[in-house]
């Protein structure tokens, strides 16, 4: 065994895994590396647009204030200022080691990292890599992990899904329980620091979400079911612009808007481009809550959906075709592919979809959660981004929290005194969470998994998404606590085999993600306000007074128990936040 | 293609490695907008075959679902491709489903790619920085350059391009055409370019660039378009440099 002795288990393959995983090897300690898939192949790639940094390069006068104030900004003053102020002044540099890791990022005619227009933000700040910007910061953080593996610092886990975090007495983490996504075999493995970094529950809400088909924050709701809080979890982003499909909805990057695209309907028989009538200080680049509300506003209320139908056009047909290319040909084709149309030429059709949690486990500043030992990072965590992500604000949060993450881990673990032996501990929780398979297998409700899914994303989606109405919420959580019912006691694995057994695994997913729907619609219920993402017609506004606070959710057996803690606002006072004036 | 009422799948499935395979049809009922993977979902919420009987969910790997992640490439009438961006509407039909043929099966559609990862390995498919400190930025690259490396950069180690080759079958060791680009991007990088003779040496063995046949199938089956063949090409000038003043340089 090589390294210094220290050992992390890093949950997901991700950006923010991946990120911490380098810094852990880097440090001279071993890594194990868990996901569910090859970590190349993880959520992360989906990212279109770019990343955030105040680099300036066109010297317009950006600077890390002016990315902190955006965030903050774009965010409600809902996420704590310390850590988002440390992320944007982080951001120029962390830009530079990704292009040193030969990421391929657009160039300026100099040579350098080239920036665009994003939404939220008044300068240019996003670098981007054509319109695969996610895909080749993974690809490249992918390489450098793959060095410190080819050199035995780091073991893949690839195809092995975490069941469970393993906490002792002291609450102090002690290792996972993971499974064998091949043989299903269950297994603990020990650590004294994990980190979690297992991205978003998007499929909570069925298939109404750009998300991956893994994003079900499954271990997330495992670590929230174990006693790991979960924080902010009812701001869930709707992202405005995506192409409606069976499967899942495809983003459009909000990136098209960035370069010029503008959004319309037809009314009175002519385009009327209602972003820049009712925003014209930003027009078409309002932040996505603003957007998805108009959106919304448009289809439902005004009922002027393009056909009759709940889309909007969203439309860069007056824009140079090879220019269009050039900047957004990645974006484009996933129009084409998927659609059949050539945006040049015809606006795209697009509708608002679930897409980003800003909500996660809760965790410190240093990313460790109310587990002593177990951190997250990542998508799955709470920090960096309040009420409201900005666009390409999330590859920024992902790295740099697991270049915090990774270290923090290594840290803890310098610090740690001599433990108490935790192998029957190990053992106790390999067995239940065997057992637990063993019972599944034994099984044979009537109940589909997949089906009582896509019930269960469907609720979400029609009653905790975009508006929120408190009876309809109520309502909701009985729903959820019936389907709940249904799963626990009707509920049946259409497969039994002991190998490749993709419905076992899925079974065992959907626990958390009910748990984890919970979490959210119950702290939508109880925020009566509005705010970022969070909109509720009967309290239209932001109320500071009462709802300035992080809502932070413990579970019980009776279900969430909502607290709230203060927001750390030392740096800029909360102001209102309107985007049809300057800020 | 006529929008009949149901659609028909023909699947090959198989229950693991070394069992043996067999073809089990399904008839789903039609809808616009569909794509395979939303048949292969349709399946697991209602396992039931074209006969009437309960069947098991079909096994297939996916990810992104939007032909960035590289994961769901299977044969779907024949041609290896991605099952995400295979549109029903645009499918012959019956439809037929079958694993990547040139990989070991793990279950039905899912098949083992972990080669491919070795390989990248193999050709040291990264740039080798002093560390993740501070230490200003990468060098300057012209827009043209990056241009060339972002198109040989979208690489999703989805495995079209081995599958489609003739080159690489069970008893052969050809490396195949993707990692062989991912050598040519990272030598084209100018930090990168310090280290490609290890990668050029990596290729020149068995296995190596003069494996290739030059059926030039790798092109058409890439689903980025990535130009293979000049990759290959490239590298083999590369070598062959290497190969006759690679001494002289020492």
């Amino acid at each position: 065994m090589g390294g210094n002795g220290k050992k992390v288990i890093v949950v997901g393959g991700g950006l923010a895994g991946l990120s911490a995983a380098l810094k852990i090897a880097e440090s001279g300690a071993l890594v194990e590396l868990f996901s569910m898939v090859p970590v190349r192949r993880s959520h992360s790639v989906c990212a279109q647009g770019g990343i955030n940094a105040a680099t300036d390069p066109h010297g317009q006068g950006d600077s890390a204030w002016e990315h902190f104030d955006d965030t903050i900004y774009g965010g409600d003053f809902l996420a704590n200022q310390t850590p988002v102020k440390g992320m944007c002044e982080a951001a120029p540099a962390i830009i530079d080691l990704l292009d040193r890791m030969g990421v391929t990022f657009n160039r300026t005619s100099e040579g350098r990292l080239d920036v665009r227009a994003f939404g939220g933000a008044k300068f240019k700040r996003t670098a981007f890599a054509g319109a695969t910007t996610g895909q080749q910061l993974m690809y490249a953080l992918d390489e450098q992990v793959r060095r410190f593996e080819a050199q035995g610092l780091v073991t893949k886990y690839e195809f092995w899904e975490f069941l469970a975090p393993v906490i002792d007495d002291d609450r102090r983490c002690r290792g996972i329980v993971a499974m064998s996504l091949d043989s299903m075999a269950v297994r603990a493995f020990p650590a004294d620091a994990v980190i979690m970094a297992t991205g978003g529950p998007g499929l909570v809400y069925g298939t109404n979400t750009t998300n991956s088909f893994i994003n079900t924050g499954s271990a997330a709701g495992a670590c929230f079911r174990h006693g790991v809080d979960y924080a902010n979890g009812e701001f869930i982003q709707v992202h405005p612009t995506a192409i409606q499909g069976e499967d899942k909805r495809r983003l459009i990057s909000e990136s098209v808007r960035g370069e010029g695209g503008r959004v319309w309907v037809p009314k009175d028989g002519k385009p009327w481009y209602f972003l820049e009538e009712w925003y014209p200080a930003y027009g078409n680049l309002v932040p996505r809550d603003i957007a998805t509300r108009a959106i919304f506003k448009v289809v439902y209320e005004l009922d002027l959906g393009v056909e009759g139908r709940n889309v909007v056009y969203l439309d860069v047909s007056h824009l140079d075709p090879a220019y269009l290319t050039k900047k957004l040909g990645g974006v484009l084709e996933i129009y084409e592919k998927f659609v059949g149309d050539d945006p040049r030429k015809i606006p795209m059709q697009i509708f608002p979809a679930v897409h980003y949690s800003m909500g996660g486990l809760w965790v410190d500043f240093g990313q460790m959660t109310n587990v002593a030992g177990l951190f997250a990072a990542g998508e799955c965590d709470y920090q960096y981004h309040g009420a409201n992500r900005l666009g390409a604000n999330s590859l920024l949060s992902c790295i740099y929290a697991g270049f915090l993450a990774g270290p923090a881990a290594v840290k803890y673990l310098s610090g740690l005194q001599t433990l108490p032996d935790a192998v029957t501990l190990l053992q106790q929780a390999e067995k239940r969470e065997r057992d637990a398979n063993n019972e599944w297998l034994k099984k044979d409700g009537s109940e589909n998994p997949y089906a009582l899914w896509r019930e269960m994303g469907n609720l979400m989606t029609e009653n905790v998404t975009v508006i929120r109405e408190n009876p309809k919420l109520k309502l909701t959580d009985e729903k959820l606590l019936e389907i709940k019912d249904r799963y626990e006691n009707r509920a049946g694995v259409p497969d039994k085999a002991l190998w490749k057994n993709q419905p076992l695994a899925f079974t065992r997913q959907l626990e958390n993600m009910i748990a984890l729907a919970r979490v959210i619609t119950l702290g939508a219920l109880a925020r009566n306000e509005s705010r970022g993402a969070h909109y509720k017609p009967e309290f239209p506004d932001r109320d500071d007074a009462n709802f300035l606070k992080t809502t932070r959710a413990a579970h019980s057996p009776d279900g969430p128990v909502l607290t709230y803690e203060e927001v750390d606002i030392q740096f800029i006072p909360p102001r209102e936040r309107k985007y049809d004036v300057e800020k | 293609m006529a929008n009949e009422k149901s659609i028909i799948l023909k699947i090959q499935r198989q229950p693991g490695p070394d069992k043996a395979s067999f073809w089990e049809t399904f008839e789903l009922p039609y809808r616009k907008n569909m794509n395979v993977i939303s048949a292969l979902m349709e399946i697991q919420a209602n396992p039931v075959n074209a006969q009437n009987k309960r069947t098991t969910p079909v096994a297939w790997e996916c990810s992104c679902l939007e032909e960035v992640c590289g994961a769901c490439s299977m044969r779907i009438n024949g041609r290896t491709r991605q099952a995400c961006s295979a549109l029903i509407d645009e499918l012959e039909r019956p439809i037929v489903l079958q694993p990547m043929a040139k990989f070991p099966v793990v279950r039905d559609l899912h098949v083992d790619r972990s080669r491919m990862f070795e390989d990248l390995k193999r050709v040291r498919a990264w740039i080798d920085i002093d560390g993740t400190h501070a230490a200003g930025p990468g060098p300057l690259i012209s827009p043209h350059q990056q241009a060339l490396m972002y198109i040989l950069s979208r690489c999703m180690t989805c495995g079209c391009c081995l599958d489609a080759c003739p080159q690489v079958n069970s008893r052969s060791p050809f490396i195949g055409p993707s990692a062989i680009s991912q050598a040519r991007l990272f030598n084209m990088h100018p930090t990168g370019a310090m280290h490609k003779d290890l990668r050029l040496r990596a290729l020149m063995g068995p296995g190596g660039v003069t494996d290739c046949g030059n059926a030039q199938n790798c092109i058409h089956a890439c689903p980025k378009n990535i130009p293979l063949t000049d990759s290959i090409a490239d590298i083999c000038r590369q070598t062959t440099r290497l190969a006759l003043f690679g001494s002289l340089r020492k």
